[in-house]
């Protein structure tokens, strides 16, 4: 146990007592069991444990949770609840932007924050964006087909 | 559904995936499930003399050899290796006990409470250490864990009477797997039987391994695939060592134990691709042809064998690649070290043999004043032609058409042209590659060893649920299965269900590798379909059975490894152009083209994931990749330090399909998962070769060995 934390976690007031150095990762996953961002690496190079904070993109994988408090959290979980994840899930659908699946939350968070920036972002900005997100699986083509798809689609949306 | 089959559909996990929802093994947590943590030497070898262990606090376990009630070795092939070391350790990293307990920081203190006294051997650190030290063997009396010899014609006549012989020798370094998902398992044990869950390729190999460790039956055991977060390979084999292991802890202990590994962990102690050594000579006739092939192949297996001889036979039936060469002479040895094991990764020892025979060919032609294109296409394998163990492609070699689609596709002879004769100050250069892959296992092994069994069940509401064992590690499968049995009977995607194989449900249908999925397991499905299809009427479940049958025309004599190796090939070429940096020697990919026969793509979309993956991860083998052993222990131990490639190190890459249609695959379809990785590296060498005009034969080429090259090698 340690001091009261309180933050917004997907648009909820939540709080809880804790370490503050532990990794927002662990408590996002452990006392919020959400389970979407993940673990690849543990050293903020991988960008499968992407979130948004203050809707801007981060690794919680590097986050000590203290440093959240009155702060504003999204993750997919929250995320997956809106009108653009819907475009995006489309896109990233139509595109097979999706393979294993584990960098899949962390790349998504990764085009939101793109798009909430730069809502018509050309081909290399995309893959300049999703930079600190590796994925093994797809070779990031058919990823960056499906952010542009999203942007085309999404007009007026970010 | 009846259109063709290639046109792509939605895949059938894609919602869950995409909304994050999908369970890992890492997502599960079960009520009072306990943690586990593996001790391991940080010796390269040595005997252990004892092992000092605090007392535990209640509630913690020490789980270790004496815990394995069978046999402490993992099932595989030769079995030489422990599920937990016992008096000795052959490389830095081998797990000598896990504890076990409910916090994961008091896990760590015990941890390093915990007191190993060793006593060091001289360890074997690298295969020419094998070679020159007298050192004691590791395995056997040579130190290899195998040796193996083939031949064909009449190689000693080809030298004799040969006008030029040209020698090279080629080296590979590792490549670890990196699936973003670190390994993971989860062992419960209830009523009698042992449950493990987690992200496992072949569940029936770690079955095996189970039963084995604990001489139980196969009633005792199950084992149950999570949502796989990639595997290439990488978990074919490992997770039938940490599968025991958790498997010990969750009966000593009786609770759910879970066992993730790190980062640093992973990149540490896993299977990776084998380092490669590999020594070619060619004997070309005064008509500019190879009559003679003779090959040196080493692989370094690391300290215990897994699955190494057989990716060494994988090298060596490829080392002719595209090519027909009347003599041929290939001796092979898988050689023990002090390191980690190397085991199945993609390509399985292919992607080293293709790499020294395209370079070779590049090289050979660049001598010989010829345009290297011409001298390889002057070479090609074509249909009735033998295959390096004396087997027959029997199929249509399509190879002309698909090198003249990439040709125009990627501009490949103008710009080769333009490059090589231009200024060499801007370090252009683009390199082409022909590769092919045996699809399934070698030989005979899927009648005698394999021997798969798939069953299609009708339910009472009308759906259909497909029974197998094979598990989608993101390539798609869940989907390209439910596609061909949905096709065959005329039913929606949508009424076929397939779930994670639980190998208490699930018949034995063999492991997801070696690019036999589709063609032989999805063959089974069709026909099962078929047999369905016309029995649908029949009232109340109706469940259907179909078994492997070898086809006929197929001889091979596994004792001196001759006949068809593989009941089919499928083939690719690639081109790739660079921009090598003139003061850095950094390399930029400026255009990847490909066309590929996989015989029938099952869904193109599918198709083209597998083929951009693939590529990408022979081009990060090729260049970005390193991971070097020194003293025995891994340099690499971070993303950080092993790098693989990015959004940012690739452009766009486009590609062509070329069908050719094979009987005994579904709808025609053949292997395709390997293949797209195997010709990324050789294309990319033979592009940064052609920009530097240095002829290469190392992987990966890194900015220290182009810098070394062009300061000793002659320019062109």
């Amino acid at each position: 146990m340690g001091p009261k934390i309180d933050f917004t976690l997907n648009s909820r007031p939540v709080s809880l007592e804790t370490d503050p150095l532990r990794r927002l990762l662990d408590v996002l996953r452990e006392d919020f069991e959400l389970t979407g961002p993940k673990e690849g690496c543990g050293e903020g190079e991988c960008g499968a444990c992407s979130i948004l904070l203050n809707g801007r993109l981060i690794n919680s994988c590097l986050t000590p949770v203290g440093t959240v408090a009155g702060q504003e959290i999204t993750t997919i979980e929250g995320f997956r609840l809106t009108e653009r994840f819907k475009v995006l899930d489309k896109a990233f659908a139509d595109a097979g932007a999706v393979q294993c699946g584990y960098c899949t939350p962390g790349m998504v968070m990764a085009a939101e924050a793109l798009l909430r920036k730069n809502s018509k972002p050309s081909e290399m900005a995309i893959r300049e964006a999703i930079s600190g997100n590796l994925c093994r699986c797809t070779g990031y083509g058919m990823i960056v087909e499906a952010i542009q798809l999203a942007a085309e689609r999404g007009e007026g949306l970010w | 559904m009846k259109e063709n089959i290639s046109m792509p559909i939605p895949k059938v996990d894609h919602q869950e995936k995409m909304a994050g929802a999908a369970n890992y093994v890492g997502d599960l947590k079960l009520p009072g499930m306990l943690f586990a943590k593996t001790l391991r030497s940080d010796r390269a070898r040595a005997l252990i003399k004892t092992v000092d262990t605090p007392p535990l606090p209640e509630g913690y376990f020490i789980v270790d050899y004496h815990d394995i009630p069978g046999r402490n070795r993992v099932k595989i092939m030769i079995d030489d290796q422990p599920f937990f070391a016992e008096d000795r350790v052959n490389y830095i990293g081998e797990p000598i006990l896990l504890v076990v307990g409910p916090d994961k920081q008091k896990i760590l203190e015990i941890m390093a409470q915990i007191r190993v006294d060793y006593q060091d051997i001289a360890p074997i650190l690298t295969m020419d250490d094998a070679e020159n030290q007298d050192l004691p063997p590791i395995f056997g009396d040579k130190n290899y864990f195998a040796e193996f010899a083939i031949a064909k014609g009449d190689p000693e006549e080809g030298f004799a009477r040969a006008k030029y012989i040209f020698e090279e020798e080629f080296s590979t370094g590792y490549q670890e797997q990196l699936y973003l998902e670190t390994q993971g398992v989860l062992g419960v044990y209830e009523n009698g039987q042992i449950t493990v869950y987690g992200s496992i390729q072949c569940p029936y190999y770690v079955r095996d391994a189970l039963m084995q460790a604990f001489g139980w039956g196969s009633e005792r055991v199950r084992v149950v695939q999570t949502t796989l977060g990639g595997a290439f390979g990488g978990k074919e084999d490992y997770p039938s060592l940490i599968g025991g292991q958790v498997a010990a802890a969750a009966v000593k202990t009786g609770k759910p134990v879970q066992l993730l590994f790190d980062r640093a962990e992973d990149l540490e102690v896993t299977t990776k691709r084998h380092p490669s050594i590999i020594r070619l000579r060619a004997a070309v006739d005064e008509n500019y042809r190879i009559t003679t092939l003779a090959a040196d192949i080493r692989y370094n297996a690391g300290a215990y064998s897994g699955l190494s001889n057989v990716v060494l036979q994988r090298g060596m039936f490829n080392i002719a690649g595209v090519y027909h060469f009347p003599n041929l002479k290939v001796k092979g040895r898988t050689v023990a070290t002090n390191t980690v094991p190397n085991g199945a990764f993609r390509g399985f020892g292919a992607p080293q043999a293709i790499f020294a025979i395209e370079m070779q060919m590049e090289m050979i032609a660049r001598k010989l004043g010829l345009d290297p294109l011409d001298f390889k296409m002057n070479h090609l394998a074509q249909k009735g032609d033998s295959t390096t163990t004396g087997g027959t492609f029997r199929q249509a070699v399509k190879l002309p058409e698909l090198i003249a689609t990439v040709e125009q596709l990627s501009s490949y002879r103008q710009k080769t042209n333009e490059f090589t004769n231009g200024n060499h100050k801007t370090l252009k250069g683009i390199g082409m590659s022909l590769f092919l892959h045996g699809c399934g296992f070698t030989g005979s092994g899927e009648r005698d060893f394999i021997k798969a069994q798939v069953k299609l069940r009708k339910l009472a509401d009308g759906k259909v649920e497909i029974l197998a064992a094979n598990t989608d590690m993101g390539q798609g499968l869940k989907t390209t299965f439910r596609k061909i049995v949905a096709n065959t009977l005329d039913l929606s995607v949508e009424s076929v269900i397939y779930q994670n194989p639980d190998t208490t449900r699930v018949p034995n249908s063999g492991p997801t590798v070696a690019s036999r999925t589709i063609m032989i397991v999805g063959k089974l499905l069709e026909e099962a379909a078929r047999e369905l299809k016309q029995r649908w009427s029949e009232p109340g479940e109706i469940e259907v059975t179909a078994n492997y049958r070898h086809p006929t025309d197929m001889r091979w004599d596994d004792k001196t490894l001759s006949g068809d190796a593989y009941p089919a090939y499928s083939w690719g070429v690639n081109a790739v152009e660079v921009e090598v940096d003139p003061l850095t020697f950094e390399i930029q990919i400026k255009g990847v083209w490909s066309a590929f026969d996989v015989g029938k793509a099952i869904d193109e979309r599918i198709m083209r994931g597998q083929i951009e993956g693939g590529i990408l991860q022979g081009l990060g083998y090729g260049s970005l990749e390193k991971m070097e052993s020194r003293q025995g222990k891994l340099q690499q131990r971070s993303v950080t330090d092993y790098i693989i490639p990015t959004a940012m190190d690739c452009v766009k890459m486009e590609h062509r399909l070329i069908d050719n249609l094979y009987d005994d695959g579904p709808f025609g379809a053949k292997g395709a998962g390997e293949l797209t990785l195997i010709g990324g590296a050789p294309a990319l060498a033979a592009a940064v070769s052609n920009a530097l005009g240095v002829p290469l034969h190392k992987l990966p080429i890194t900015p220290e060995y182009l810098m070394e090259v062009v300061k000793d090698g002659p320019k062109n």
